[in-house]
């Protein structure tokens, strides 16, 4: 997600402040994939199911609305198809890989608030058929995404 | 994830900076990072977690370590303490300050009983708010009154402008900006009770919309009980000397039940109380009839004028305004600033100015204006949010009922 151009980039240069100090780094999962736009993604085969991370929730807030695509939409690596609304912002959706929706998770509907509370299990959006299975190449891994948001909260 | 559109307390920012941008974006940042101003609080707010942001050109916290829901909703079970130093206080003095402040307001300052006061709205030539304020007259010589920091430099050059023809006519008033002072808010159920600790005077005798100038915790303070979050509580403008200790000695008496609460949650908070944010709801072009404030338009004001802009809104009126602000409830995605409302063929019918989730109704609400005869409760329209229509209807406001102190 990238949160350093939107306005609460400004807040992430203040953030800083209380990053330090509240002295913890967000989770990040060995088994997943990691996109530069903060959406983890786990391949089972030639399926995948996605998300938003950890630290991607955590600099979003409360979310209060889940913009889930329709079953069947293509989507592409890279590419927006959906929205995370908190509180205070709204931020578009990235796919981290290729191929055509297969399930939602209709438990965001009622349950926003479980992309917070579990971003990496019961908060999944999406599961898509992938059209492009050496796609995954292109993302982190964990400990290069762990680097990654160190980096970038550390430039605010 | 990409940057979609935002908000920020009602202000619409909507960004699509590329990533190339990103230095620049720094850059620009960071000359505006060393120009913002800071509260007595500040160091109090980093040192209690608080993610100070950008606001009206001072560095205010958006939220602390609890989330903006949990923070809307403890105000109303137990109690906030917000911040609201960037606001800009300052009082008229003078025989005729009375009689020149009407000159200016929609309000009858000169029917207030001294020790009372309103919300009012300061209008232009057109009839439309240059801000809204909550005055008091404290005497028939001195009115306290509070106006929005992101109109500061406006209302003052404003008041100043016409303070200056005033008194080249021979009028006696002069004004006192009080810089020296900070204002704190403290509202909920628990604001009274812990307030209570802290002074000798009887709080049970100040109703909503009363004032006074007494000690609390060692210090003169000027205390107002009114607010922006519908709850029971108090502004107290404390001098800035005090202020970090006022504040330490209200969240130690609370127990902690009292939270430092930010302007993420005093934005939901005055949404669900139906309460106008000034540069969303209210504007330059939108008249006090318009924005559902007629109320505040003084009886003898009505027959009489004298404000700026006062034909306008005489005949607004009489006629009818020819837009309403209403309340939302709506499905899908909250609705937000400038989502526009269509009637149920699809016909564009009005205009969000202010929305979000509440935290307290687990429900999206919003207000916004819509063409007058379209405004009935109940009225179901369709929200358009980012190109797609979600049902909703219109409702009365608050959302939430109201607990203002008054006498039974």
């Amino acid at each position: 997600m990238a949160l350093r151009l939107l306005w609460a980039s400004r807040v992430a240069s203040h953030l800083r402040i209380s990053v330090a100090q509240r002295g913890f780094a967000s989770a990040v999962l060995k088994d997943l994939k990691y996109a530069d736009s903060h959406e983890w993604v786990k391949i089972e085969g030639t399926k995948a199911t996605f998300g938003i991370t950890d630290h991607a929730q955590d600099h979003l807030g409360d979310v209060v609305y889940v913009e889930l695509p329709d079953v069947g939409l293509t989507v592409s690596q890279g590419k927006s198809f959906g929205a995370v609304e908190s509180v205070k912002a709204t931020s578009d959706i990235n796919s981290p890989v290729s191929g055509t929706v297969v399930e939602v998770n209709k438990e965001l509907t009622e349950s926003p608030g479980l992309v917070n509370s579990s971003p990496y299990d019961q908060g999944w959006i999406v599961k898509v058929e992938l059209s492009d299975a050496g796609e995954a190449e292109k993302l982190m891994d964990s400990d290069n995404y762990s680097k990654f948001c160190e980096e970038e909260d550390a430039k605010h | 994830m990409r940057g979609g559109s935002l908000w920020q307390l009602g202000q619409s920012i909507t960004r699509r900076l590329a990533q190339t941008d990103k230095k620049v974006v720094s850059r620009r940042y960071f000359a505006s990072e060393a120009d913002l101003k800071k509260t007595a609080l500040y160091d109090f707010h980093v040192a209690h977690g608080g993610k100070m942001v950008p606001f009206a050109g001072w560095s205010m916290p958006i939220q602390y370590k609890d989330s903006i829901i949990d923070s809307t909703v403890n105000c109303r079970q137990n109690g906030s303490l917000f911040d609201v130093a960037h606001m800009c206080g300052l009082s008229l003095k003078g025989k005729d300050c009375v009689p020149f402040l009407e000159t200016l307001v929609v309000a009858d300052v000169a029917g207030l009983a001294p020790g009372t006061g309103s919300l009012t709205v300061f209008t232009n030539e057109k009839g439309g708010a240059i801000d809204d304020s909550v005055i008091t007259k404290v005497t028939d010589d001195h009115i306290y009154l509070v106006v929005n920091a992101g109109c500061r430099d406006k209302d003052l050059a404003h008041i100043e402008e016409h303070m200056k023809a005033f008194k080249s006519k021979g009028g006696d008033v002069s004004w006192h900006i009080h810089d020296e002072r900070s204002l704190l808010a403290l509202q909920g159920p628990l604001a009274a009770p812990v307030l209570q600790h802290l002074t000798k005077e009887d709080l049970s005798k100040l109703y909503f919309g009363q004032f006074q100038i007494l000690d609390i915790n060692g210090s003169t303070c000027f205390l107002t009980r009114t607010g922006y979050t519908g709850e029971d509580g108090f502004e107290i403008s404390v001098p800035s000397e005090h202020a970090v200790d006022l504040a330490k000695a209200i969240l130690e008496k609370s127990e902690g039940k009292i939270r430092l609460t930010g302007l993420g949650a005093r934005d939901s908070l005055r949404l669900e109380a139906g309460l106008c944010l000034y540069g969303n709801d209210m504007e330059q072009h939108i008249s006090p009839v318009e924005a559902g404030l007629t109320w505040a338009i003084g009886k003898r004001r009505r027959a009489e004028g004298g404000f700026l802009g006062a034909d306008v809104i005489l005949q607004q009126l009489k006629d009818g305004p020819t837009i309403r602000r209403v309340g939302f409830f709506s499905s899908g995605p909250p609705a937000r600033s400038h989502s526009e409302v269509h009637d149920e063929s699809g016909n564009k019918i009005g205009e969000i100015t202010s929305g979000g989730f509440s935290p307290n109704l687990k429900k999206n609400i919003a207000m916004g204006y819509v063409k007058s005869g379209q405004h009935k409760t109940g009225t179901k329209v369709k929200i358009l949010v980012r190109g797609k229509p979600y049902e909703g209807n219109i409702t009365k406001m608050p959302f939430v009922a109201t607990k203002y102190y008054k006498p039974t």
